[in-house]
């Protein structure tokens, strides 16, 4: 990085003509002193690549087949319903008008991820769609890849065998030890870790290691335990780790003072982290973030990345669309959170309707005016913007506003935070912490070729 | 080190004519027509010939002397101590100079297809140093070639000059590649500026099922790449000509020429290709060629590969790690640290390529790729030393 003495030589255009940090500055585009004979095309090739998300249209499609889960987390982001409702399950009717959706949308490459509540619950569908989907795709021919989000308690074998026959790969959730884990998640029977850790196994020895991924919600209770957080998924195996701070949506916004935090709170815990995850990987057991992991990937690759919540454009409609169990479309999953609060203003439309339809709507037209983060106030004059994201439902869900107000914003606080702390890791670290740094970094690129997650 | 062209003695030729060089199984094959073939009678001589066989219509013979082949047949007989001719190779008998020039070598590893000598840059360091003048004749005399070369030829390069100056004729000649040499690997040697400006890198869409363009880019800053290649605006359109190529869905190589101003940015240099040409095939890191314009200018070109061990490790490894593959041409192992001897290939044209008296007792020597024949004792390496240890597993 640049010194403070440079960047002030820099600002008041006291570089000698000979100095290699003006051609520096020149070869990546941040001075022009010939307009004839230097090219601007790489930093226009730059942006391409960068948001070449854009192209295509939405790749990750989310099928929400039923509402009914078999735990009373307090900070649910979804609305669950108990065990028994079957009015929350997805009907076929339904169903069918979403595969003829699915295959509307223009992109070679297709997530189609199964949701709820708790998928499992609702097999059946899941079965159904994707045998139609894969019928139907034997004209179309599209790249498809079937993921679960699902607590994988309960997984039968002739459930993990028919993902194995059709390549699922699985994503639960494990909050961490299992004291953390059954606390942020209850049940009646105080089983939901052991249940959760052999359904890992299980679907490991059926699908494969690589097919099982884990994804931490952070509690306010978590936060404590940033150091036997990270040690449960290496002591499981996992060479991936997602900590990711609560939503302020669904049941999460009901019990906010209990289980809420500031953002400032999540930074110092990610700071924490991410010391003790530098630590892991020098002592050769290799372990990524996978938010920093892209955020890395952003800092250092000219890359693309798969990750829809932090796009600009913004990712929902656009990189994303969501299919309830009852035949309402939203852009994303916190819009759909927004619905099951009571605020419906975010649906693009019905299954019933085209696609046309969707992308004409109210809702994608308040989206869109607030999706461009380069567009933004503040955002257009912050350093991170290229790197960053618009996420107009989230200020919408926090600030009451889709543009919102970045001063308060715990989004932007939480982006700047992360930027500000990783570059500071790269500037201060050891070689060795560099490489890691680096590593992810390109981890993150080589995966956004077949990765879509949300 | 072998010439290209020699003096011959010939008869009966009217005018410039590229022949094949057949042997009895090429004439066995029946892969080219006898018109544009000469009979190879060096061996055994004609009266040992079937009488059947020298009354085909063969364009002549190679004999080795005089009055050797058939009577009031055009022959050409080279001497002994000139050419090496062998069955299989392409030549081209000018009577006119009483010259014999060879344009194809059967099995050779280098085999060109000379584009034209017109260049729109004028590289401090160019081997080929470019003459402007009208040379479109080219285009009809390679199509000529490339139906007298081998189908199982595994590579050709296009080289100049600059070939893109023969606008549509460059997509005629891989066009005719396309047709009779379609297995061949074709490499385009353009510094890609045309296609920065008027020229439709498109055209050249699925042409040839294996073509690539080796494109020379010097530096991250465009001061620095227009002074090596002496042309004002050259940096920019040779990066978008890159874009333009990549646009349209062609394979690409960089090839950078380690002289003493590049080699002072290299690692910038490699950043800013990771950074705006990710999507490139290969990169080149080659070492100078010591003839044509570099000659004039060795004080300010040459840096002894010694002296460039730390900044070629660094741009190495930064490459590689970045998942670029990066080659290094035209530097003896012995000036190379171990670790690069991986990435060091054997990329001097056979007939161009020499060792010196103390590689005699090095026991890397096959694994080697030399020095350039006309290399002279300022533009030797101090590095260079027989290998004396084991080498390192080559099979990275």
């Amino acid at each position: 990085m640049m010194s403070r003495a440079d960047f002030a030589r820099v600002i008041d255009k006291d570089l000698r003509k000979d100095e290699p940090l003006l051609a520096d500055l020149e070869a990546r585009h941040l001075i022009m002193t010939d307009s004839a004979a230097c090219t601007l095309a790489p930093l226009l090739s730059q942006y391409r690549t960068r948001k070449s998300y854009i192209e295509q249209g939405p790749k990750l499609h989310i099928f929400v087949v039923s509402l009914r889960c078999h735990h009373t987390c307090a900070y649910c982001q979804v609305s669950r319903q108990p065990l028994g409702q079957s009015q929350f399950d997805m009907s076929s009717e339904t169903a069918a008008h979403a595969v003829k959706r699915l295959f509307e949308w223009p992109a070679r490459d297709l997530t189609v991820e199964f949701q709820g509540g708790e998928p499992l619950l609702h097999f059946g569908r899941i079965k159904a769609l994707v045998e139609a989907i894969e019928a139907r795709n034997r004209n179309e021919g599209r790249n498809i890849r079937f993921v679960i989000a699902s607590t994988l308690h309960d997984l039968t074998g002739d459930q993990l065998a028919f993902m194995r026959d059709h390549h699922f790969d699985l994503s639960t959730s494990l909050d961490g030890p299992e004291w953390l884990h059954n606390a942020n998640r209850p049940r009646p029977e105080k089983d939901s870790y052991r249940r959760t850790v052999e359904g890992i196994e299980l679907g490991r020895k059926v699908l494969g290691d690589h097919a099982v991924s884990a994804l931490t919600t952070l509690t306010r209770r978590s936060l404590r335990a940033p150091v036997e957080i990270i040690d449960e998924y290496r002591k499981l195996g996992f060479h991936s780790i997602s900590l990711r701070p609560l939503s302020p949506y669904g049941f999460a916004r009901k019990t906010e003072t209990r289980n809420g935090y500031p953002i400032g709170d999540f930074l110092r815990f990610y700071a924490m982290a991410l010391d003790h995850l530098l630590e892991v990987n020098r002592s050769g057991f290799l372990m990524e973030e996978t938010y920093g992991r892209m955020l890395l990937g952003q800092l250092l690759t000219p890359f693309s990345h798969g990750y829809v919540d932090l796009r600009s454009p913004t990712g929902a409609g656009l990189g994303a669309v969501v299919y309830d169990y009852d035949g309402t479309v939203y852009p994303s999953d916190e819009a759909r959170m927004l619905a099951s609060m009571g605020n419906r203003s975010f649906a693009l439309g019905k299954v019933e309707q085209p696609v046309t339809t969707w992308l004409e709507s109210r809702a994608m037209y308040r989206i869109l005016a607030a999706g461009a983060a380069e567009a933004l106030p503040t955002c257009a004059d912050c350093a991170y913007v290229p790197l960053c994201g618009a996420d107009p439902i989230d200020h919408f869900a926090r600030q009451g506003d889709t543009i919102g107000h970045r001063p308060t914003s715990d989004f932007c606080r939480k982006q700047m935070g992360l930027f500000d702390l990783l570059l500071e890791r790269w500037e201060s670290g050891s070689d060795r912490d560099r490489l890691i740094l680096e590593s992810w970094a390109h981890q993150a690129t080589r995966r956004v070729a077949q990765v879509e997650f949300a | 080190m072998h010439a290209l062209d020699a003096k011959a003695s010939m008869s009966g030729w009217f005018g410039p004519t590229l022949v094949k060089v057949a042997s009895l199984s090429d004439f066995a094959a029946g892969q080219f027509p006898i018109e544009r073939m000469v009979l190879d009678l060096r061996a055994r001589g004609y009266q040992q010939a079937l009488a059947a066989l020298t009354n085909l219509p063969w364009a002549g013979f190679l004999v080795d002397r005089l009055g050797a082949g058939p009577s009031g047949r055009p022959w050409v007989a080279l001497p002994s101590d000139g050419l090496a001719i062998d069955a299989g190779d392409a030549i081209e008998v000018r009577p006119e100079t009483n010259k014999v020039a060879r344009r194809y070598r059967r099995g050779g590893n280098n085999n060109i297809l000379f584009a034209t000598e017109r260049c729109n840059s004028f590289c401090v360091m160019c081997s080929q140093p470019p003459r402007d003048i009208q040379d479109d004749w080219r285009v009809q005399h390679l199509c000529d070639l490339i139906e007298l070369i081998d189908r199982d030829t595994g590579s050709l390069t296009i080289t100049g000059g600059e070939p893109t100056l023969l606008g549509q004729g460059l997509r005629r000649i891989i066009e005719h590649c396309a047709v009779h040499l379609p297995w061949t690997h074709i490499q385009v040697l353009s510094n890609g500026r045309n296609f920065g400006k008027s020229m439709r890198a498109n055209a050249f869409t699925t042409l040839h099922p294996s073509l690539i363009w080796a494109v020379p880019l010097y530096a991250d800053h465009y001061a620095l790449h227009d002074y090596v290649v002496q042309s004002s605006g050259a940096f920019a359109e040779t990066v978008r000509g890159l874009y333009a190529l990549e646009n349209a869905r062609q394979r690409i190589e960089i090839r950078v020429v380690l002289v003493k101003p590049v080699v002072a940015r290299l690692p910038e240099l490699a950043r800013f290709i990771y950074r705006n040409f990710p999507f490139v095939e290969h990169i080149a890191l080659m070492g100078i060629e010591p003839t044509g314009f570099a000659k004039v200018h060795r004080e300010e070109l040459w840096v002894d590969p010694v002296d460039m061990q730390e900044v070629l490790t660094e741009t190495v490894d930064f490459l590689s790690t970045h998942d670029l593959n990066i080659s290094l041409y035209n530097l003896p192992l012995c000036t190379l640290p171990k670790l690069l001897w991986p990435f060091a290939k054997r990329s001097i044209s056979d007939w161009k390529q020499h060792y010196l008296p103390a590689c005699e007792a090095c026991e890397v020597q096959q694994q080697c790729g030399g020095v350039f024949a006309w290399v002279t004792p300022k533009w030797t390496s101090r590095g260079i030393k027989p290998v004396k240890e084991a080498p390192p597993c080559a099979s990275h």
